[in-house]
């Protein structure tokens, strides 16, 4: 055996500190990232769901579908799965976090002096990228089926914009419930989520429900979302005129804040007290 | 610098209403390694994750490598190392990749996490599985390499938490193996185990855990010699025999054998292992006696718990692994 290594100080300084912490992000983030390319058939599994569904809905349902004010029923579906795809996953940070939490992960981490910004740093920043696949694969399946932007480059990168800051408020969401959860409580998650992706303007305009589930479905954050890409793609909509209806765009905005600004702290803070 | 790693004056710990610590107090000396033996539920894991500043304690205080862990968890998060009752290895990645990350994450550089990765891979016999997915790893090799990661940074303090459970006798040797060189390069060693066998074969000194405190602190030989040594375990052909074949115990051994009639057995602690038992056998066979199994075995958790509580401690814990039968 050779000499030990030294033992590397501690952090002294803010910024050596903040160096630390994007370091440590990233060493956990590889390794992340690694699993997709190592897991092929976890990854072929991801990506199917939605083509499956693009299809089911297209064709299947689609096929009995009148869009309100006329118009292309796949033109108005792809919005919505492209919404719904970025919803479920919040089972991927659920599932990651409360496997690692089951499998004592969380603990070594939690026993080593490094920032645990930075592991949740680790974490967001792999599922970001792995839904950045996932919404490019989906894009590119809409094109196939006849889904396209008619506004521009510009606004329709302000939608994809819009899908992925659902998708990282959604990343507090996960740690939280993930956090609290044994991974098969977690895996069975997908049973209360497809409903709510559901109960929204997804697949099927809110004006043909009743009057209760419509003011659920106007108000979902999901179907704010989905609305502001139809605007914001050229795709038809479901014309609306609730307040929810009208306003779309800034509710695709402002729910994901609202979001992130409630679940980010209390992620933060279930973290800090798995110590009692 | 202290000459003491672990320092824990009445530690509490509460859940909901059960007490899974009450008044915990241990001194463990630097440079030896130390066994928490008890049985499941004793409040050996509570004590290991609130030493290695996993969980806060609701009263008392705890000094591990010269830090409070209440008051100054990174310091002390920096001294030590923990292996936890299950390998945290990630079995997607190779067994050098896990160590290089762990290395990196310790912030040695990506050289020398690379150079560290291969001293550890050496060290833990591991080199030829280097390459090797985890997921195609033996249980004895996950633990060894979950050691590897506890150990990159070689700690002041190790903490393992039962780090042989649920390995094959094999297996379970490799992992002995692997601590008693952690301890040889200089780390205290914190261990918990359910075996007495286990805790005497590796420990320096041994604290008896129960109902969340320590109830016995000393060396494996004088904690053994409270309970009297070996016994040794009769299995007769025939009932009718007992009675006789428990004098002829209680005369070689010079105590009182205990004897489960429906079983026709007969324990006696010895003394002086091998004469008593070779007196034994040649009375009973002076006698006519049959036998039908003898087993000269160590004493098992039960008989300690019961030497130094007066009430057997859960039943079905305890280490039948430690036999050894003579024949």
């Amino acid at each position: 055996m050779t000499a030990l290594p030294l033992t590397p100080a501690l952090p002294r300084t803010h910024r050596e500190r903040l160096r630390w912490t994007l370091t440590d992000g990233w060493t956990i983030a590889r390794s992340n990232l690694v699993h997709w390319t190592r897991n092929p058939a976890a990854v072929l599994n991801a990506l199917l769901y939605p083509i499956v569904m693009v299809l089911l809905f297209g064709y299947v349902f689609g096929s009995a579908m009148n869009v309100a004010g006329g118009g292309d029923y796949r033109e108005f579906l792809m919005p919505g799965m492209y919404a719904q795809s970025m919803t479920m996953g919040v089972m991927t940070t659920m599932i990651i976090i409360a496997t690692s939490s089951a499998r004592g992960v969380t603990d070594r981490f939690r026993s080593m002096p490094i920032s645990q910004a930075a592991v949740v740093l680790g974490r967001s920043f792999a599922d970001m990228v792995n839904s950045v696949l996932e919404l490019a694969v989906l894009l590119a399946c809409g094109l196939v089926v006849g889904w396209g932007w008619h506004r521009g480059a510009g606004a329709a990168l302000a939608a994809v914009g819009l899908l992925l800051l659902l998708r990282f408020a959604l990343i507090w969401v996960g740690i939280y419930v993930g956090l609290a959860l044994t991974p098969e409580s977690a895996s069975a998650a997908w049973m209360p989520l497809l409903p709510i992706t559901m109960l929204a303007n997804t697949f099927v305009s809110p004006a043909l429900m009743p009057g209760w589930m419509r003011v659920i479905a106007e108000w979902n954050p999901l179907s704010a979302t989905v609305a502001a890409c139809r605007e914001l793609f050229g795709n038809p909509g479901w014309g609306g005129d609730s307040w929810a209806a009208q306003h779309a765009l800034w509710l695709a905005i402002g729910w994901p804040v609202l979001i992130t600004l409630v679940f980010l702290p209390l992620s933060a803070r279930r973290y800090r007290r798995l110590n009692r | 610098m202290t000459s003491f790693a672990v320092v824990a004056e009445g530690l509490r710990k509460r859940y909901g209403d059960a007490d899974a610590l009450d008044g915990f107090d241990l001194t463990v000396p630097e440079g030896t390694v130390y066994g928490l033996l008890g049985p499941n539920g004793a409040g050996k894991t509570t004590a290991v994750r609130i030493l290695t500043t996993l969980l806060r304690p609701d009263a008392g205080r705890a000094v591990v490598a010269g830090f409070d862990v209440v008051a100054q968890p990174d310091r002390v998060r920096h001294a030590i190392g923990l292996a936890g009752q299950q390998p945290t290895v990630d079995e997607i990645l190779t067994g050098r990749e896990n160590l290089e990350m762990w290395g990196r994450l310790r912030h040695l550089g990506a050289t020398a996490a690379h150079r560290r990765a291969g001293e550890l891979l050496e060290r833990f016999g591991l080199a030829e599985a280097a390459g090797k997915r985890v997921r195609h790893y033996s249980g004895g090799m996950r633990r060894r390499l979950d050691l590897a990661a506890a150990f990159v940074l070689a700690p002041r303090v190790l903490f393992l938490d039962e780090p042989t459970t649920g390995l094959d006798p094999r297996n379970r040797n490799e992992v002995w193996q692997a601590i008693r060189g952690l301890a040889e390069a200089g780390s205290t060693v914190l261990m918990t185990t359910q075996y007495l066998f286990e805790a005497d074969r590796l420990a320096h000194r041994i604290a008896v855990v129960d109902t969340g405190r320590v109830i016995a602190e000393d060396t494996p030989e004088r904690l053994k010699s409270t309970v009297g040594g070996d016994h040794v375990d009769l299995v007769l052909r025939y009932a009718a025999d007992l009675a006789e074949a428990a004098r002829v115990l209680a005369g070689a051994a010079g105590a009182e054998p205990v004897a489960d009639h429906d079983t026709r057995r007969l324990t006696v602690p010895v003394r002086d292992r091998i004469g008593a038992l070779t007196r034994i056998m040649r009375e009973l066979q002076e006698r006519g006696v049959e036998v039908e199994d003898v087993t000269l075995r160590r004493p098992t958790l039960d008989e300690v718990f019961l030497s130094i509580t007066g009430t057997a401690g859960v039943p079905g814990v305890t280490g039948v692994a430690g036999e050894r039968t003579v024949a």
